[in-house]
């Protein structure tokens, strides 16, 4: 059962230095609350995994939580480029990053094996790109059956994954609304899941066929209003799209960035 | 022929926009990115074809956005949509399914075969620019009935061959493309802010079709990384109509106001 509790305890006591952590959120309920509570806590050499590391990442990395980084689309988008992200690989700033690079049908793929409690994902990827040649985790594999040459990954099985959504209720049943992303597969491809929630309701009043992650699969609920700014929870608030692109500027340089962090994310721990 | 009914005067991002919009059959259904895909894809809902099927890859199929959404999965999607489906659902039964006709894809590099770079430019190593990676190109590039590429037209994004194929055009060009047997049969255009590019029968090198009102083929042969040749028949792309030109106008507008509001 899904314990309620606060997010300091719960990343303290679910979040270990050098875990795979996937922090997940297609665009919708991205859990920068989490995030930030991971860089005051100063979590190191984690590898990160995450479909589209956008800010979330670029302040993970930027603070210098990770060491490999495993993706597959990382941008601001309609915005640029991940400044922290690309001094992290282009400099080596403030320390090497290692990059494992797939596409988005390899990693929702690869989290559904997991989730399926398969060692390996088979789809139709990568025809003519050369992606598989610089990521040897990307292979070929025949069909037993006819011999046809598909394409298999690993399965993805994070330490953690943290989601945020919209509500959980006393039990700790979580429900997702709106844009799915692959939450529900990344929660159930982990060993350990963090869900934060807008709010604690005592009834759900969930549809048969919500998307409900029952409280038994998850280790921690803590709630978090306002936890997935400045990306959007669907019927609470919307995206902050001038913080995205204020981010352009804050992330350009390490000066800006490094203030940012200070007077955003850190300082918040004498609070 | 060119148009001369129109009085207003537009942009070549305009004419972009408006040129891949055209592209765009009623009833087909079109796996969207964001960005000039989704403007194009929006328009061509909003004028020509009503009854086009718009798929983003964070889950909505069917959406009608009255605004353009700014991120690939904005609620304005999930709200304007026939259904939400996870995005792991959305490759493995909708793409992967062959359930798409189109895919509508931008680029940071495009090679004269077709071929997609959103990954490095210079060595994979030692990039010289990191760019955002693959998303969901490569399996739309394979598994799209066919493909549309629209991006601005300039030396640095058109190149002779590309620093890094994220997403497979023609490979090496003739049959190199065949020999993989993949379900789409590739880009069946490149639209620029200063032309329309299909690839040659045989070869599979693109040539310039059309020629946007008003460019000079100089323009496109300065703007484009290897020597562009022009098919035999290159005709003038029609100007943008009043219509496409107010509709897309009012659906900026609109965007811009929303997206204003947003707190």
């Amino acid at each position: 059962m899904a314990e309620i509790v606060n997010l300091r305890d719960a990343v303290a006591s679910l979040i270990h230095d050098g875990d795979v952590v996937a922090l997940e959120g297609f665009t919708h309920l991205i859990p920068f609350a989490a995030a930030h509570e991971v860089i005051r806590q100063k979590r190191r050499d984690l590898t990160l995994v995450r479909m589209t590391p956008d800010l979330i990442y670029d302040q993970l990395i930027g603070a210098g939580c990770a060491r490999r980084l495993i993706f597959s689309w990382g941008g601001n988008p309609g915005v640029g480029s991940l400044h922290r992200f690309r001094d992290a690989v282009e400099h080596d700033w403030p320390r090497p990053l290692e990059v494992e690079e797939h596409s988005h049908a390899d990693m929702a793929n690869a989290y559904v094996a997991g989730a399926a409690n398969l060692p390996f994902a088979v789809f139709r990827g990568y025809a003519g790109s050369d992606l598989p040649r610089y990521n040897d985790r990307i292979r070929p594999v025949s069909c037993p059956f006819t011999g046809e040459v598909l394409t298999a990954v690993p399965s993805l099985r994070p330490d953690v994954t943290v989601i945020h959504a919209q509500r959980a209720d006393r039990k700790g049943n979580v429900l997702i609304r709106g844009i799915l992303g692959v939450q529900k597969e990344a929660v159930l491809a982990a060993r350990r899941a963090l869900v934060t929630v807008e709010e604690i309701v005592d009834d759900l009043k969930a549809d048969p066929n919500a998307c409900l992650l029952p409280h038994w699969v998850v280790s921690a609920v803590c709630v978090a209003p306002r936890g997935a700014h400045p990306s959007y929870a669907y019927g609470y608030y919307e995206r902050d799209n001038r913080f995205y692109q204020a981010w352009d500027t804050i992330a350009r340089t390490r000066e800006s960035f490094q203030t940012w962090l200070d007077e955003n994310v850190l300082k918040e721990q004498a609070a | 022929m060119t148009r001369l009914t129109t009085e207003i005067a537009y942009t070549t991002t305009e004419m972009m926009t408006v040129a891949a919009a055209r592209r765009l059959m009623d009833r087909a259904v079109c796996f969207v990115g964001i960005g000039l895909p989704s403007t194009a894809a929006n328009l061509a809902r909003l004028t020509h074809a009503p009854a086009i099927v718009l798929i983003y890859e964070s889950g909505p199929i069917g959406a009608k956005p009255g605004v353009l959404p700014l991120s690939i999965g904005d609620g304005e999607l999930a709200d304007t949509a026939d259904t939400v489906v996870s995005t792991a659902e959305i490759f493995r039964y909708w793409l992967q399914g062959e359930r798409i006709d189109v895919g509508f894809l931008g680029a940071a590099q495009v090679d004269r075969f077709g071929n997609i770079n959103t990954t490095v430019i210079g060595p994979y190593e030692h990039p010289v620019v990191r760019l955002p990676g693959a998303g969901g190109a490569p399996e739309i590039a394979g598994l799209a009935k066919e493909v549309l590429i629209v991006l601005e037209q300039s030396k640095r994004t058109f190149v002779a061959k590309v620093d890094f194929i994220t997403s497979a055009g023609y490979l090496n060009g003739g049959e190199d493309r065949a020999r993989l047997k993949l379900p789409g049969k590739g880009p069946v255009a490149i639209i620029t802010d200063l032309c329309i590019m299909e690839p040659e029968p045989v070869s599979n090198e693109f040539v310039v079709t059309n020629l946007h009102a008003g460019i000079t083929r100089a323009r496109v042969e300065e703007a484009t990384g290897w020597k562009i040749r022009f098919a035999e028949g290159m005709k003038e792309t029609p100007e943008p109509t009043d219509r496409e030109l107010s509709v897309l106008r009012d659906l900026h507008q609109r965007t811009a106001v929303a997206h204003g509001r947003a707190d």
